[in-house]
């Protein structure tokens, strides 16, 4: 296209070669991070000058090609060169608006996509934050508050999804048909919530129990719809648990930098004298809860291809820490006090453990490469899982005593249930690491145990939600 | 000929400030004026020219604006800026002064390059040990 006349009659007839070659060359240049696009322009331009210049002394094509290529230099020295003068090009940086001018290849559509995606996005924060306002205002009672939440904001955030992956109809009618079933289930449960004249009441077991295994069923069912329906899919799953990773690492940073605002605001205002605490309660909570859900499952969409998986890198470091506290607790199971004394909290605790020691799996495997061959983290990961295991063991072996003893409760037949699940998980994974490390498995068959477990922890907080209030009497 | 990777370097920013002193100018025609100038012997790796001008361009040394080229490709323009003209002054004035030292040492080397001990290689250096 900017070929001279002149060289059209010189030369071959047309140089579909050299733009060929050319096109192969700008393309390796842009991806070398420290070369941004408007260097890359220039160095084109270069390249095409040299190489009619060359033309003119009398190479063909593919010669003055080659010479121009050749005196460009090694990509990777003058791509050091450009890092140096532009040290910031090697963090990446998240552009949540493609500037159009830069042309970084994207166009202007992408840009207002992602404005428009945000003003969906926005509307549905503004409208979960209604929900959970009338929710608050229309009863005083904490628990019911904190068992419909989940029910009265999840929705939103499916919402978006279900939206952004154009979900079929009637896979959104299911999900929502089951989700409202659920939550009319715990509604319509007469559960013990404490008696309401009596402020220092405590509420029942079963119905805190449904307040902390309702939102994890919820949240597989929000999962369906990020997988766009297609939920069998062990990477759509995969890529559900990195995106529930980052998610929860977004949270907790959102969550800090508003509870220093908060904090601030809270300081400034009692020097003066008005009271911040009614509309933090009233106003603001009601809308900033779900709105940094909101907004951190978008910051978490809009990174994905850009920034690093910053819960694989917490992961990796905690491994090692976690492998050494396991052992510690080991230790100090077996040659601490008599273990007949101990009460459910132990139950509780290892449960808690053990999902640390899950995350910490789960996360590590998310982010590994299936065809890498085992290493020494492998090894790491090893050890921790069977340092939980017998951890686990031990505690599990006084706690079936207890209860042997003295009979069960909803709380711990719940905690026990899911102890067990998550032994069956990790002595799963444990025993394919061992053999993964031993060459004789392949990590994929690691890697698929852990997606395919996952829906047993939605059954099994179905099951507590559902089952268990009329079976311990709504206690 | 070869010429060494620092001296290139050391060399560059002057060269290209004294290319753009003449008149503004862009990468490609820098370099070919960079060959003309050293009569073919200087040749410098084309790609490196660019993160220099950038580097110039950062300090306020030179100015860079997009044009079009007769081909009506884009074409980044660079232009020199008064503190670049001081820069160009002060570097040459320290050109000078190591020009005039290393004329010095090389009319010293070939005025007793027979009978210096300095140079006579391995002989006079096993005597010293």
């Amino acid at each position: 296209m900017n070929d001279t006349p002149q060289h059209t009659t010189q030369h071959t007839p047309d140089h579909a070669g050299l733009e060929a070659q050319i096109d192969q060359w700008r393309g390796f240049v842009r991806r070398r991070r420290a070369i941004a696009a408007p260097d890359v322009e220039e160095m084109e331009d270069h390249l095409r000058e040299q190489v009619a210049d060359l033309q003119e002394g009398g190479l063909d094509d593919d010669e003055a090609f080659l010479v121009a290529v050749k005196r460009m230099g090694n990509l990777d020295d003058v791509s050091r060169e450009f890092a140096r003068e532009h040290s910031d090009r090697l963090w990446k940086q998240l552009v949540l608006f493609p500037d159009e001018t830069t042309g970084t290849g994207a166009g202007a559509g992408t840009s207002l996509g992602r404005f428009r995606e945000l003003g969906v996005l926005l509307a549905l924060a503004v409208a979960a934050g209604i929900a959970l306002k009338i929710l608050v205002t229309s009863t005083d009672d904490e628990a019911t508050i904190l068992l419909n939440a989940p029910f009265l904001v999840l929705p939103f955030l499916a919402g978006y999804f279900a939206w952004k992956r154009a979900l079929p109809l009637l896979t959104a009618a299911a999900l929502m048909a089951a989700a409202g079933a659920l939550a009319l289930v715990v509604d319509l449960y007469p559960f013990d919530t404490g008696d309401p004249a009596d402020p220092f009441a405590e509420t029942g077991m079963t119905v805190v129990l449904a307040i902390l295994h309702a939102p994890v069923v919820l949240w597989l069912l929000v999962g369906v719809v990020y997988a766009a329906g297609s939920w069998r899919s062990d990477a759509r799953r995969m890529d559900y648990v990195r995106f529930t990773g980052e998610l929860l690492v977004y949270l907790a940073l959102i969550a800090l930098g508003g509870m220093l605002l908060v904090g601030l605001t809270f300081g400034v205002l009692s020097l003066v004298g008005i009271d911040f605490e009614p509309f933090l309660g009233d106003w603001l909570l009601p809308f900033a809860l779900p709105g940094a859900l909101m907004v951190a499952a978008w910051l978490v969409e809009a990174k994905k291809s850009v920034v690093e998986n910053i819960a694989p890198v917490l992961a990796r470091v905690f491994t090692p820490l976690a492998a050494l506290m396991l052992v510690a607790m080991f230790v100090a199971l077996l040659t601490g006090g008599p273990l007949d004394a101990v009460d459910r909290e132990l139950l509780i605790l290892m449960d808690a453990v053990l999902l640390v020691v899950l995350f910490l799996l789960l996360y590590s495997i998310s982010a590994r490469d299936p065809l890498d061959p085992p290493g020494i983290f492998d090894w790491l990961q090893l050890v921790l899982v069977g340092a939980a295991l017998a951890v686990d063991a031990v505690a599990l072996t006084a706690m079936l005593v207890r209860i042997a003893e003295f009979g069960f409760t909803a709380n711990k037949v719940a905690a026990l249930g899911l102890n067990l699940i998550l032994l069956v998980h990790l002595a799963w994974a444990g025993r394919l690491t061992l053999g993964f490390v031993r060459g004789t498995r392949t990590f994929v068959a690691t890697e698929r145990w852990q997606t395919r477990y996952l829906p047993v922890y939605g059954a099994w907080a179905l099951i507590v939600v559902v089952a268990f209030p009329p079976l311990f009497g709504f206690a | 000929m070869h010429i060494d990777k620092d001296l290139v370097a050391a060399s560059a920013t002057p060269l290209v400030l004294g290319i753009l002193a003449d008149g503004e100018s862009y990468g490609y025609a820098i370099l070919k004026r960079v060959t003309e100038l050293s009569g073919g012997r200087m040749q410098w790796t084309d790609g490196m020219l660019y993160p220099l001008l950038h580097r110039l361009e950062r300090h306020e040394l030179i100015e860079a604006s997009w044009g079009t080229a007769d081909t009506g490709r884009r074409r980044k323009h660079y232009t020199i800026t008064p503190a670049g003209r001081a820069a160009l002054a002060e570097r040459q004035e320290q050109w000078t002064v190591v020009a005039d030292a290393l004329k010095q040492v090389w009319q010293d080397l070939s005025d007793g390059a027979t009978g210096h001990p300095g140079l006579a290689g391995p002989r006079t250096a096993e005597g010293w040990a």
